[in-house]
């Protein structure tokens, strides 16, 4: 029982960094319905950004004050991130709007190729280590198991992890369905010539969206790095198709949808781990993006596509 | 760098404000004078902003590094690097301002013109040039041999790479050019074929030529499993699914330790013979049967003809398929699933087919890579195979088979060829090694050739269907790889 408390704690944490990786995917996806094979690596150079920031913060400028570092981190970590966010879709996307539909894909896989090699020769093929910043936690239950005593932790690095989640879906929650931005978004979404010819700046709502997958990526990226404490220029890879398996899953153009799905992957991940193999917790993730794709294409809050002839 | 629209106001049930909003935006374009895109200044500034941007991307990655030191991470600053980088990305912004975005009369147009001009000629140049490369490919060991002595071994290891991701470019091309099911899994059947022949090979005690129709056999069993869950997915989500397939099958292999060893792979696999004769040195060996001078390159010249001929194989195949009905009905799918269905064309039995035999071929360029490594592991089938063999047939043109072999030897060898340009290492400095950039500039060239021809690099081909008279296809005009 301890053990499986402590198994959903993990895997919610978990499942919210991908959570907030998904929600890039899905909204690129609504919008112009391509994979943005990208993304992943998105967010693994937001990890760079955030580590590269920390250190100056920390080690160079000598801050000590732990929640303001982070705040200044996440905040400069989005800005730049969104940055690569705008130019990956300005140079790779935005010339074959209206090509066929594999043109995008490859370009888009080009980038990642692009991206994880120009990483690997700047900073070093080598991991980078962080040693932990954020410890401690609260003991939630004691037991006992044949093996010994067992309690069940919530890190306060959870914690964070989760309340920032939260918070952050609900605001952008909000943006989505308050702001003309997000008007324009959905506007795009159901129909991009209508959009424009209702005088929506198409290109420009285009960016936005790339814009703010990406800084959803920057704040997952802060966190898996604190987290985890261990970065290479391949995090992206994996933690892309995950969070795509998960925005698949919740329904893909469906941002609660891609929360539920980032959810239920980290969970599935953590279990699979936790209670048969830890060699094959990836495969657990691929296959069922597989079933999912195959018995259930609309996922599990998405709208069934209609076929027009 | 997108111009602005000025949107249409007028709609009463928006927020209060937005009135106002939209009266100060509509008076907007008569205060502001009207920018000439083509002028000198314009360029400068369009070139400044890209400058900046390259600034604040590089901020990061080319100004700072962080590096491991004792008692923890450290960070060192290249700003010369990084500024140096800001100035080439704004000489070379403005130049392509300054040539082809922003002048009326663009360098690429004439070159576009020329080209359409000259399209009919072009297509004959394309046929000469085709026979032109398969006799060179027929001579090519004792082309090198003859010409550059002191290198030929190297080259023809080269050519024999460039040959490989040819038949791999040809047996995908069946499956996404032919039948446009895109499929980012391939390299999962080229690992079927590499670990059937290297088992075979250890456990049953089979020689290469006994175990390629075998690896062949199996990878086609593969296609069919991978094949059969796939078939309602199109498009993107088929891209997907089959990256996760060549992902698990890879996984696997990894971690199945008492069947394939696992991540420490498979050593000593046997070398393939000559009707019998092995090429090696001594007694019985093909240089001394035929009475030659034993020498190392006999090796490489054999595993050349041998993926030469498996190559022209598949390219037989191909051509010859797509006459035949299944080929007929392969670029029907691609075309329009629905129409195809509608006409009565079984596609579960098309799309397998097109799996199956795509795998097929994929199986017996494994078999040949195990053969020639002498040596496998899960390392070597990762996903970036599978980038690297799509990007070849996509921006060789989909279904084109000149194409291919135009990408192969454009992406493969102009890579390869990173490695021996020692000028660069004059310009950069000592410690400049152009072979790490090989993998950026694979990248780059992928995306700069998809963005500069959506349609890949030979964009017309040939009907397999004619009525009276053979007309060449744009392939603008056909939706092409859609799957749909």
């Amino acid at each position: 029982m301890e053990y499986f408390v402590q198994q959903l704690i993990n895997g919610l944490t978990l499942g919210s960094i991908y959570g907030l990786i998904a929600i890039g995917y899905t909204m690129v996806y609504g919008i112009i319905g391509m994979i943005n094979f990208a993304h992943g690596d998105i967010f693994m150079i937001s990890a760079f950004i955030a580590l590269a920031v920390f250190l100056i913060l920390t080690s160079v400028l000598g801050f000590a004050f732990l929640p303001v570092v982070l705040l200044i981190v996440l905040i400069v970590a989005m800005l730049f991130t969104s940055a690569w966010g705008w130019t990956v879709e300005r140079l790779a996307y935005r010339p074959l709007r209206g090509s066929f539909r594999l043109a995008p894909l490859i370009t888009a896989i080009g980038m990642s190729i692009v991206l994880q090699n120009f990483v690997q020769i700047t900073q070093g093929a080598r991991v980078k280590p962080l040693p932990p910043q954020i410890q401690g936690g609260v003991t939630l239950l004691e037991g006992m198991t044949e093996n010994g005593p067992i309690a069940v932790q919530l890190s306060y690095m959870q914690m964070i992890i989760i309340v920032t989640t939260l918070v952050l879906m609900a605001s952008f929650t909000l943006l989505i369905s308050r702001t003309a931005l997000g008007r324009a978004q959905r506007a795009c979404e159901q129909d991009r010539k209508m959009a424009a010819l209702l005088g929506i700046n198409v290109d420009r709502t285009i960016s936005l969206t790339f814009v703010m997958g990406a800084a959803l990526a920057a704040v997952a990226g802060l966190m898996f790095l604190l987290l985890y404490g261990v970065i290479d220029f391949y995090i992206g890879f994996l933690a892309g198709i995950k969070a795509f398996t998960a925005a698949v899953l919740g329904g893909i153009g469906s941002l609660p949808g891609a929360m539920l799905g980032g959810l239920l992957i980290g969970l599935i991940e953590v279990f699979w781990s936790g209670y048969f193999t830890v060699e094959y917790k990836d495969v657990a993730a691929f296959s069922i993006l597989a079933i999912v794709l195959i018995f259930l294409p609309s996922g599990l809050l998405g709208k069934p596509e209609v076929e027009k002839v | 760098m997108a111009g602005e629209t000025t949107p249409v106001p007028a709609a009463d049930n928006r927020p209060a404000g937005a009135q106002a909003k939209a009266e100060s935006r509509r008076a907007a374009p008569h205060t502001v004078p009207a920018r000439d895109p083509h002028s000198l200044a314009e360029s400068v500034r369009d070139a400044a902003l890209a400058a900046l941007l390259a600034g604040v991307l590089g901020f990061f990655f080319i100004g700072l590094r962080t590096d491991i030191a004792p008692g923890g991470l450290t960070i060192t600053t290249r700003w010369t690097a990084l500024v140096v980088a800001i100035l080439v990305v704004f000489a070379g912004r403005l130049a392509l301002n300054l040539f082809v975005f922003r002048t009326r009369r663009p360098v690429t147009g004439r070159l576009a013109a020329g080209a359409a001009a000259g399209a009919p000629q072009l297509a004959t140049a394309a046929k000469w040039l085709m026979r032109g490369l398969f006799v060179f490919a027929l001579v090519l060991p004792f082309f090198f041999i003859t010409f550059v002595p002191g290198r030929d071994r190297q080259f023809i290891d080269l050519a024999i790479l460039i040959m490989t991701y040819i038949m791999l470019g040809w047996g995908l091309n069946i499956v996404v050019g032919l039948a446009g099911l895109l499929d980012l899994g391939y390299v999962a059947f080229y690992a079927v074929g590499a670990y059937s022949f290297a088992l075979l090979a250890q456990h049953f005690d089979l020689g290469f030529w006994m175990a390629l129709p075998l690896a062949g056999v199996l990878a086609a069993m593969w296609g069919l499993i991978l094949g059969f869950p796939v078939l309602r997915l199109r498009g993107d989500y088929l891209a997907i699914v089959t990256l996760a397939f060549g992902e698990i099958i890879r996984i696997v292999l990894l971690n199945w330790y008492q069947f394939t060893n696992g991540p420490d792979g498979i050593s000593g696999i046997p070398k393939p013979t000559l009707f019998g004769l092995e090429l090696k040195r001594g007694e019985g060996g093909f240089a001394d049967v035929f009475g030659l001078a034993y020498d190392p390159i006999h090796r490489f010249i054999f595993l050349y003809y041998i993926i030469f001929v498996l190559a022209l194989i598949t390219n037989l195949v191909t051509i010859r398929l797509r006459k035949l009905p299944v080929g007929r009905a392969w670029e029907a799918l691609r075309e329009d699933e629905i129409a195809c269905r509608s006409l009565g064309i079984n596609t579960r039995n098309t799309k397998l087919t097109a799996f199956a035999i795509g795998a097929m071929f994929g199986g017996f360029a494994g078999s040949f890579f195990a053969t020639r490594q002498g040596f496998i592991s899960p390392e070597s089938f990762t996903f970036l195979e599978s980038a690297i063999i799509l990007a070849i047939v996509v921006l060789g043109g989909l279904g084109s088979q000149i194409g291919v072999v135009i990408a192969s030897v454009v992406m493969i060898g102009g890579i390869e060829m990173l490695r021996n340009i020692g000028f660069l290492s004059q310009v950069f400095g000592d410690g400049f090694d152009p072979v790490q950039y090989r993998m950026l500039i694979f990248g780059l060239a992928m995306v700069l050739i998809m963005v500069w021809r959506p349609r890949g690099l030979i964009a017309t081909r040939e009907p397999s269907v004619a009525l009276k008279e053979k007309k060449k296809i744009g392939a603008d005009l056909v939706a092409q790889g859609e799957g749909h």
